[in-house]
Formats: structure tokens, C-alpha cells, sequence
């Protein structure tokens, strides 16, 4: 099962190595990471896109994120009212012909096309993953040259209905 | 020197460098022995040593590996941190084996490197390792210093870390641009880590849930591990023990947490434990585990461990809980404060008199056993004459393999912090500096060190510190010529295709020992043994006896690996 999890992690150097090698020696398979400053100075945040295969892995997965002393806090927030968003930019082959044709396919998706060549454009788009998939497939009849995603970044709406977040902590039993 | 006369010693300089503050915050840590080794990126700090008259006891080894592990037995014995000091690169890759197992056997280690300065560091400098990258995963925590005004802190915080909570191995990487720059500055040591909080007491909802499953339970078990024996709760321990009558299974690790001697102890639990151990967990229907961490070696296949048991599993560390068995009550707490809350807890006795006649009668039918050897000495029988000539009080340290299941079989554990073994990692090599280290933490006490004739050639040069220092551990060598746990296997389990196991071309251990000015001695029969043994327990000094048994011996009982503990080969019927 593919779940979000973030972490709130002090940010020294080292963090983001420590997370990654105890992901990869205990199995975890990862998605994706992203990671980026907070709103609080020193303090940097964390999204991990996981599959695990299931509930007794994933709350391993979580307990040991825990353990690591930079780790402040850590929440699975799949399945709460969350805003998930990532960036891909995707290079397609195109010509001058081609152009606004896909500027036609792209336009549902709020995408935007940032940089044209003689043989490429290049497209930027955000949004949650399958819109990202959905655009890609759309746009491979075309010829992808060059894919880059971000991974996913996310974190609670202001409003939550009715049940509260758990939060995982460490003295969570 | 006291340690107010010694930082009253410290305040009088004026000017300052970075070793001189470290110095300084290792006496503010009440630090009384340093295991160290000197080098190239640490010459500042052994400066400093020198010119403050050495302010705590610094003993040097012949190799970084002996003296990670002399801290290792140290720990283990006295419940303090190892300290442990190493110059950069090749000397701090040296220590990588004691980190990592210390890390797999929760010991608190403080382990200082030395660093090349930070102008050249990333340059592949000479003696320049990536010791940051390379202890990451062994480490509970590592740290490398950027600034002078840390340092203070940074010492502070890594012996809080090592020893608090779940203990583990703290290394502290320090350039030595840090340890030479001169400081007039005072700094503080204060220092918060808001990501690590570990939780003490346990939730009152889950040990009344716990006690409630223990009221009902008909055929309830303990198994006892490390756990227990670092938060000193072995008393309380056999005070619930005894309270509910609840037979006890010890963990390798676990040994002498609980009393061998006593009545409801069922020995040691696992792939070499005893019939009446495994039997008790698999028949279960409440399994209490307290600070232990269900391995492998312990658990067998996993799919017939403790199937009909509703399990309960205390331990500090919340991720050890539910990791390779499912639990049914966890609670997450120091052993000692959880036992405390259930022994406060009023609780009525379950009635499982015929569990526990069950299990007397299988501790009494299938005890373990050995056989003598023709001319040679049994192994196992050794080792009882040894719990006899030390009285069953001696500090014992092993290696790894065959001599060290038999150590944990026949040398009956009273007390806790007696037993010195490296249990997760299995490191060859552990048991001779091991013992070393704990002599050093408690010379008042016998140490006796029960190695292989394999294991000891990987760390035998520190019998020159057994030398240097006089200290009186006795030295066993269980000689089989062989790496007798690998045969054993090779018998067992690849068609007896001896593969590069066995040590034919030994060398002379007698002399070897004299010329490294230890007494050395050689003993081929057994009615030889009492004797020597005898002899060597009132000599006041070290002693290394070359022991020649059977190569041929194996350890039994045992679980084949992949099977259940309830499927044991080697069980012999007390006649």
C-alpha cells in the first residue's frame, strides 16, 4: 500500500543521509523524498512517498524514523484532508507544427510550456501524482526526451472533519 | 586526584586550546578510564593528556579493535560508558567492528576520533576516512565538531545519548583544527536534544491489561533479556518471578538477569538452549518478554514461536516491539519501572500448578548433557569445573562459536552483570579484550575469559596490556583446532566437507603467552584439571591455559536453522 508519510527533522548535516541509509538497510522501498526549510528556522521537512506491503511494516517503517534522534515528529497523513503536490518537467520532441496541438492537450492540466527549441518544448506541470502520470502518458506518443519529477511535497488542510490527526510519536504506546 | 580538585586545575589556565576543553569535559563527566590509542589527528588531545598528568586512567591497547572491545566488557560490567579515544582514518576504521556491536548489544561506548583539519578534510588527506558517512548506520548517534564553542556541549550530549534510554554507541568526530585552536572562552555544556525523549515510565492502562492477562493465564513464561540487567532490575525481577510463580526463560544476552540456581528458571532460551526453555515458549499461552528482542537465534522459525501465546512485550525501545513478533500488549518503558508497576500492581495468582509440574519434569527428564571424552578433556565439563574453582562468581568473558554456547550452558549465572558475550553481532575476536576491559572496570573481581583457539588469534596481542597492567584474568583457550562451530555445521548441515575449518597449524599458546610475559600452561586431562585450576585461581596475575578437547565435540541441544524451537535435535533423556 503507497502511504505519505512526513517527518519534521532538525536540520543538520547528515539528516537527510541517516534517513536514506536506514530506509535502504531495513528495506523500505521508496517512492520519493522531498525536502525543504519549514516555516520554522533549523527545522526542515520531510515527504516520503512509501510503498509497504503492510500495517506491521509501516508502522516499523514510522517507529524507526522515530528513533533517529533528529526526527522530531512523524505523521502518516495518507489518510487525512491533505493538499499533495508535486513538479515535473518533461521535455517532448515538437516542431512548429506540432506546437499547438499540444498546447491543446496540456491546457486541462494547468500546465505551462517554460522553454521551446526548434525540436523540443519543454512543459511544466504540478499537481498530485496521477494527474502527473496522466499528463505524461498523454504526452509520450510525442517522444519524452527528458522527465524530471520532484516527488511529492504535502501537509495537512486547515480544516480537518471530524477525526483528529494522529500524530506517531515515539511514546505513541 | 577528586574531581573538584581536578576542575579547580582546569580553571587556573588562561589561555586554552580545543584538547584541553575536551580533557576538561571528560572530567566533567566523571570519566575514570579512556581506552585509547594515539595518532597523527589526535596528538593535540594526547598532549593535553600529558600535560594535565593524565587526569583520568588512560590504557593503551595494541590495536584500536582490542580496545573498542576492552570498553565493550568495561560497559558491560560496570554499567558506565566505555570512552574510547582513536586517531583519524585507519585508526577510527578500526574500531568499526566494537561500534557495530556494540550497537546490535545496546552497550554505551563514547567513541572520540580524530579528524584531519577541516581546511583539508574532503581532499582524501593522509589517515582521512569519511567516518561520519561510515559510522552512520552503527551508530545511535554521530556527530562531527564544526566549532570550538561546541565541544563543551557536544561531550555533554553524547554521553547523555549513550547511556539514556535504549544505550547504544556515540562517536564524536573532532578535526583537529579544533582540538589546536586556542580559546580564551568558557563554554557552556548545556545542550537540548528536543528529538529524543525516551520514555521511562510505562502507560498504567497497559499494565493493567498485562496483569489482567496474567490472572488468566494457565501457563504463563518470562523471558528475560539484556534489558533487565541494564536497568538493574534483576531484583525485581525475581521478586515477580517469585511473586506469580512464573517460570523463566533467559535470553543469551539475558543470562544471570535471573538466577540459574533458582527453582523457576528453565535456563537459557534458543537455538543452543535448553529442551525445557523452548518447550515453555511454545507451549505458552501468555509469553512475557522483558528487554529482549526476539532474534533470530532465539526465535527459530519465527511461524512456530510462541504460537499459542498471547504476547506481552516490555521494552524501551518502541521500535523493537512488534518488529519480528506480533504483540498483543506493548508497553514501551525502562524493565525496571515496569516491573515496579507491576509488582505495585495487586493482582490475584492464576492457578497453573500443573504448567509448572509440566515444566519441572522436563527441566528434570531433559536436562542438558555431555558425555566424557576418552583422552581428551569434555568441554562442557570444563567449564563446570571452572564455575566451581571460581565459585560461580567470576566475571565471565567468551568469544564466539562453540565455547562460548557451552560457557552459556555449564557456568550457571547467579548474578547480573557477570557475563560478557557478543551476542547479536558474533564477533570473533570480542572475548579476550572484552575480559581485559572488564578487569579494568572491576579489579576486585575474578575475570576468566573462555575463548577459542580461533577467536583468540584475531585479538591476542592484548594479552600485552594483560601483561603491562598485571592484570590476574584467567585465560582459557577451549582448543579444538578447529573454528569448531563452523566444523559443526559443516558436519551437520554440508557433508561433513570440513572447508577451510579446521587449524591444524596452531601456534604454540604456551609460548606464545611467555613471550608476551603471561604465564602460559597446557592441560590434555582431566584429571589433570582440578588441579591446575587450583593453581591458577590464587595465582595473582594473568594466565593463559591451552586446553585440548575433541574436535569432534558439538554443541547440543540445538534447532536447525529453519526450524521451529519445538523441533530440537540432540535431546537426551535423563535416564
Amino acid at each position: 500500500m503507497r502511504r505519505i508519510i512526513t517527518a519534521v527533522v532538525q536540520n543538520q548535516s547528515g539528516v537527510l543521509n541517516r534517513i536514506t541509509g536506514m530506509l535502504n538497510k531495513r528495506q523500505f522501498n521508496i517512492e520519493s523524498i522531498s525536502v525543504g526549510t519549514s516555516e520554522t528556522e533549523g527545522i526542515s521537512k520531510m515527504t516520503f512517498v512509501v510503498d509497504v506491503s503492510d500495517q506491521q511494516k509501516l508502522e516499523q517503517l514510522t517507529k524507526q524514523l522515530n528513533k533517529q534522534i533528529e526526527v522530531l515528529k512523524v505523521s502518516d497523513i495518507t489518510d487525512k484532508a491533505i493538499v499533495a503536490r508535486e513538479l515535473a518537467l518533461i521535455k517532448v520532441g515538437s516542431n512548429a507544427q506540432l506546437r499547438a496541438e499540444i498546447q491543446g492537450i496540456i491546457t486541462p492540466f494547468r500546465a505551462s510550456i517554460i522553454d521551446v527549441s526548434k525540436e523540443s518544448l519543454a512543459i511544466q506541470v504540478t499537481g498530485k501524482p496521477d494527474k502527473i502520470d496522466a499528463l505524461i502518458s498523454l504526452l509520450k506518443p510525442y517522444g519524452i526526451k527528458e522527465l524530471t519529477r520532484t516527488g511529492v511535497t504535502a501537509f495537512l488542510r486547515g480544516q480537518q472533519p471530524e477525526q483528529q490527526v494522529t500524530e506517531i510519536h515515539s511514546f505513541s504506546i | 586526584m577528586k574531581v573538584k580538585e581536578k576542575q579547580a586545575a582546569f580553571a587556573t589556565d588562561e589561555k586554552v586550546n580545543g584538547a584541553d576543553l575536551f580533557i576538561k569535559a571528560l572530567v566533567e563527566e566523571n570519566v575514570d578510564t579512556v581506552f585509547g590509542y594515539p595518532g597523527g589527528a589526535v596528538l593535540p588531545i594526547y598532549d593535553a593528556l600529558f600535560r594535565h598528568e593524565f587526569p583520568f586512567e588512560h590504557i593503551l591497547f595494541r590495536h584500536e579493535q582490542g580496545m573498542i572491545h576492552a570498553a565493550e566488557g568495561y560497559a558491560r560490567v560496570t554499567g558506565k560508558p566505555g570512552v574510547v579515544i582513536a586517531t583519524s582514518g585507519p585508526g577510527a576504521t578500526n574500531l568499526i567492528t566494537g561500534i557495530t556491536d556494540a550497537m546490535m548489544d545496546s552497550l554505551p561506548l563514547v567513541v572520540f576520533t580524530g579528524q584531519v583539519s577541516k581546511s583539508v578534510i574532503g581532499t582524501d588527506a593522509f589517515q582521512e576516512a569519511d567516518v561520519m558517512g561510515i559510522t552512520t548506520p552503527i551508530t545511535k548517534y554521530n556527530y562531527q565538531v564544526q566549532n570550538i564553542a561546541d565541544l563543551p556541549a557536544t561531550v555533554s550530549k553524547a554521553f547523555h545519548i549513550a547511556t539514556t534510554g535504549r544505550p547504544g554507541p556515540v562517536l564524536i568526530d573532532i578535526p583537529k583544527n579544533i582540538s589546536q585552536e586556542m580559546t580564551a572562552g568558557d563554554f557552556d555544556n548545556k545542550f537540548t536534544v528536543p528529538g529524543y525523549q525516551p520514555t521511562m515510565n510505562p502507560n498504567p492502562l497497559q499494565i493493567r491489561k498485562l496483569a489482567t492477562a496474567l490472572r488468566n493465564a494457565k501457563r504463563p513464561v518470562l523471558l528475560a533479556g539484556a534489558g533487565v540487567t541494564i536497568a538493574d532490575g534483576a531484583h525485581e525481577l525475581k521478586e515477580f518471578a517469585e511473586k506469580y510463580n512464573i517460570p523463566v526463560v533467559n535470553t543469551l544476552l539475558g543470562l544471570g538477569s535471573f538466577p540459574g540456581s533458582n527453582p523457576l528458571s528453565l535456563g537459557m532460551g534458543g537455538m543452543h538452549g535448553t529442551y525445557a526453555a523452548n518447550m515453555a515458549m511454545y507451549e505458552a499461552d501468555l509469553l512475557i518478554n522483558i528487554g529482549a528482542r526476539f532474534d533470530d537465534r532465539l526465535t527459530g522459525n519465527t511461524e512456530h514461536f510462541a504460537p499459542n501465546a498471547k504476547v506481552a512485550h516490555i521494552d524501551i525501545d518502541p521500535a523493537e516491539i512488534g518488529k519480528i513478533i506480533s504483540t498483543d500488549i506493548p508497553v514501551v518503558a525502562d524493565a525496571k519501572k515496569a516491573l515496579n508497576a507491576l509488582l505495585s500492581d495487586e493482582n490475584e495468582q492464576s492457578n497453573h500448578n500443573a504448567w509448572l509440574e509440566k515444566l519441572g519434569a522436563n527441566k528434570k527428564d531433559y536436562p542438558l548433557w555431555y558425555k566424557h571424552s576418552e583422552d581428551k578433556i569434555s568441554p562442557q565439563w570444563l567449564i563446570k569445573q571452572i564455575h566451581h574453582a571460581s565459585n560461580g562468581e567470576a566475571i565471565v568473558a567468551t568469544d564466539v562459536g562453540q565455547h562460548q554456547m557451552w560457557a552459556a550452558q555449564f557456568y550457571q549465572f547467579d548474578k547480573p552483570h557477570n557475563w560478557i558475550t557478543s551476542g547479536g553481532l558474533g564477533t570473533m575476536g570480542f572475548g579476550l579484550p572484552a575480559a581485559v576491559g572488564a578487569q579494568i572496570g572491576r579489579p576486585d573481581d575474578t575475570v576468566v575469559a573462555i575463548l577459542g583457539d580461533g577467536g583468540v588469534q584475531m585479538t591476542i596481542q592484548e594479552l600485552a596490556v594483560l601483561a603491562d597492567k598485571n592484570l590476574p584474568v584467567k585465560v582459557f583457550i577451549v582448543n579444538n583446532e578447529a573454528l569448531g562451530m563452523v566444523r559443526q555445521w559443516q558436519e551437520k548441515f554440508h557433508g561433513e566437507r570440513y572447508s577451510e575449518s579446521l587449524l591444524t597449524k596452531n601456534p604454540d599458546f604456551v609460548k606464545l603467552a611467555e613471550g608476551f610475559g603471561v604465564r602460559g600452561l597446557k592441560v590434555e586431562r582431566e584429571e589433570d584439571v582440578p588441579e591446575l585450576l587450583e593453581d591458577i585461581f590464587s595465582y595473582d596475575g594473568p594466565v593463559v591455559v591451552d586446553c585440548r578437547i575433541d574436535w569432534k565435540e558439538k554443541v547440543f541441544p540445538m534447532i536447525a536453522p529453519g526450524k521451529g524451537i519445538h523441533e530440537m535435535i540432540g535431546v537426551e533423556v535423563e535416564k
